[in-house]
């Protein structure tokens, strides 16, 4: 069997910002993953996690090199730094939750979870919401499975954090993907949701073989549901193993300055400043993703 | 101790922005100066002509009300062609907004495509309605043609900049279902500009019953045929009824578009 996701040689320099030097996000990487596997990366903010994450469905290109490749399921999605043609086809398998969530907020649930099928109906079907009963019962069938069908009517705007996550996860189950990418799933996530969330993509993983490949800050979260654990570090892979194989020195080697925001602590007193930090820095983050991708 | 008092000091107002400021006036006046010439301001030539301005207003008072039901008949074609015209020019503006909107389509696109949206709005009405009188004649179609040219420069121009301010984060989560371009756009953009949408179309079509008001009067149908006959032959007490008759029309639809836009926002 092909591995589910395949990397190799993967180099991205974004472009300068005024003033400063092209920042270079990956360097040289190369990663596979097996079928069935669910794979943690973990490593301190800029270190290329959401960027790798993102080559992987082909939501941005690599640098224009002949040796980069990326497959999934044995199937090109980019190569040279050019995605290769039916790669929307491609992507209708692969399923990508994102740590805003991005669903539509002014649909239902049921509206976004069904968009999941946009990949593989009909254009005119689809453009037209002319779902069929069945596919209108999966959608139903993804949103019990994560435990929100009672919601189903609902804006998704409405929701909660957590009930969003779990709508974006019922949208993968309806695509029918093989392979699920989940960047930073339960970064804006109180901890009861970000422990269901992890539950559910840990879930998906084991009854239904799909590979996930899950960015995470928190590096309990990573060792607790994942039994491999990449690491990043400016763009390179620096640690791929077992989570018993992460000693303390290794993740000090990982996150240099920043371990103190990625490993939970045991006294609520420690634990309460990195998260409030963590919460402060996101509305920043997101304005600024919105205004590189306009 | 010398800190705070130090800290009670009103900051000094400095050089520079002083300057400033006063060079902005300068300006403001320089250029109102200037347009006086060019504008032939008389003011002391008004105050001497009020005498016969009286005599004249006399003239349109009382409101002549006799052809109120030409009027009236009038009035509501000028809505019809306020009707067509904007329904034509959301239909358009539609996909020409898209093309017009830089996170959607290359530059190569949106460039030319803005370019003549900027042509179509750039001429007014009713100099549209001048050149339309010429193709397809005298009446209320040129009319509605002139309104929905003129509409769909802005409202494409409008539509777009709605697209272009909307959450880059559920398109994106669109397109990594595998979904097309188009189901992008339907299922990503639609939804989160269809409000914004729906309130521009509603004021377009409160500015294009004013407008209907005055395209008639070159001849585009409607009231404003009806108000530039009485004006030419000299009706004066008709003028009015007629106007009273486009203030109330138009009063109402702003007030109404006004409370449904409020509905969608």
């Amino acid at each position: 069997m092909p591995p589910a996701i395949q990397i190799a040689h993967l180099d991205k320099t974004f472009a300068p910002q005024r003033g400063k030097q092209p920042r270079k996000a990956l360097n040289d990487l190369s990663l596979n993953v097996a079928p069935g596997e669910m794979v943690a990366l973990i490593g301190p903010s800029g270190s290329g996690k959401s960027t790798l994450l993102r080559h992987v469905s082909g939501l941005v290109t690599g640098d224009r090199c002949q040796r980069a490749w990326v497959s999934v399921g044995g199937q090109p999605i980019q190569q040279g730094g050019r995605l290769v043609r039916g790669v929307r086809e491609r992507r209708s398998r692969i399923g990508f939750v994102f740590q805003q969530f991005n669903l539509v907020g002014r649909l239902s649930v049921l509206g976004n979870v069904l968009a999941g099928r946009l990949g593989q109906a009909s254009t005119w079907r689809g453009l037209l919401s002319l779902w069929t009963d069945q596919e209108k019962r999966a959608a139903m069938v993804a949103l019990a499975r994560v435990g929100i069908s009672e919601i189903a009517g609902q804006r998704a705007s409405t929701l909660s954090g957590g009930q969003q996550q779990r709508a974006a996860i019922a949208r993968t189950l309806v695509q029918g993907a093989q392979v699920i990418l989940a960047d930073e799933p339960i970064a804006s996530l109180d901890p009861e949701s970000a422990r269901r969330v992890m539950e559910i993509l840990a879930q998906i993983n084991r009854e239904d073989g799909v590979t996930v490949l899950v960015t995470l800050h928190q590096v309990d979260y990573a060792t607790r549901y994942c039994r491999r654990v990449v690491a990043l570090r400016e763009g390179a892979i620096v640690f791929d193993g077992t989570p018993e194989e992460l000693t303390p020195a290794l993740l000090r080697d990982i996150y240099g300055a920043e371990l103190d925001f990625a490993l939970p602590t045991s006294t609520p007193v420690r634990e309460a400043p990195p998260r409030a930090a963590e919460r402060s820095r996101q509305p920043a983050e997101a304005f600024r993703l919105g205004t590189v991708n306009v | 101790m010398t800190a705070a008092q130090a800290s009670l000091e009103p900051p000094r107002r400095d050089l520079r922005t002083s300057v400033v400021k006063l060079l902005s006036w300068a300006a403001i006046f320089g250029v109102l100066a200037w347009a006086w010439e060019g504008a032939e301001m008389r003011p002391l030539e008004f105050l001497r002509g009020s005498g016969n301005m009286l005599t004249f207003a006399k003239d349109f008072f009382p409101p002549d009300f006799h052809d109120w039901r030409l009027y009236l008949q009038e009035m509501v074609i000028t809505v019809q062609i306020a009707i067509w015209g904007t329904a034509l020019a959301v239909v358009l503006a539609i996909p020409l907004g898209i093309l017009s909107s830089s996170n959607v389509v290359p530059w190569w696109v949106y460039q030319p495509v803005r370019r003549v949206m900027d042509a179509l709005r750039s001429i007014n009405e009713m100099v549209w309605a001048l050149l339309f009188v010429t193709t397809v004649g005298l009446g209320p179609f040129t009319g509605v043609l002139a309104l929905f040219v003129h509409t769909t420069g802005i409202l494409a121009k409008l539509f777009s900049e709605a697209i272009e301010a909307c959450d880059p984060g559920p398109v994106e989560g669109i397109r990594s279902t595998g979904a097309s371009a188009l189901g992008e756009i339907v299922y990503g953009i639609l939804p989160q500009v269809l409000p914004l949408w729906i309130s521009f179309a509603l004021y377009r079509f409160e500015s294009n019953i004013r407008a209907a008001t005055v395209v008639g009067i070159v001849g585009a149908g409607g009231i404003g045929v009806v108000l530039w006959e009485v004006i030419r032959s000299f009706h004066y007490a008709q003028t009015t009824a007629a106007m009273i008759f486009i203030i109330l029309t138009v009063t109402a639809f702003d007030v109404a578009s006004a409370q449904l836009r409020k509905a969608f926002i």
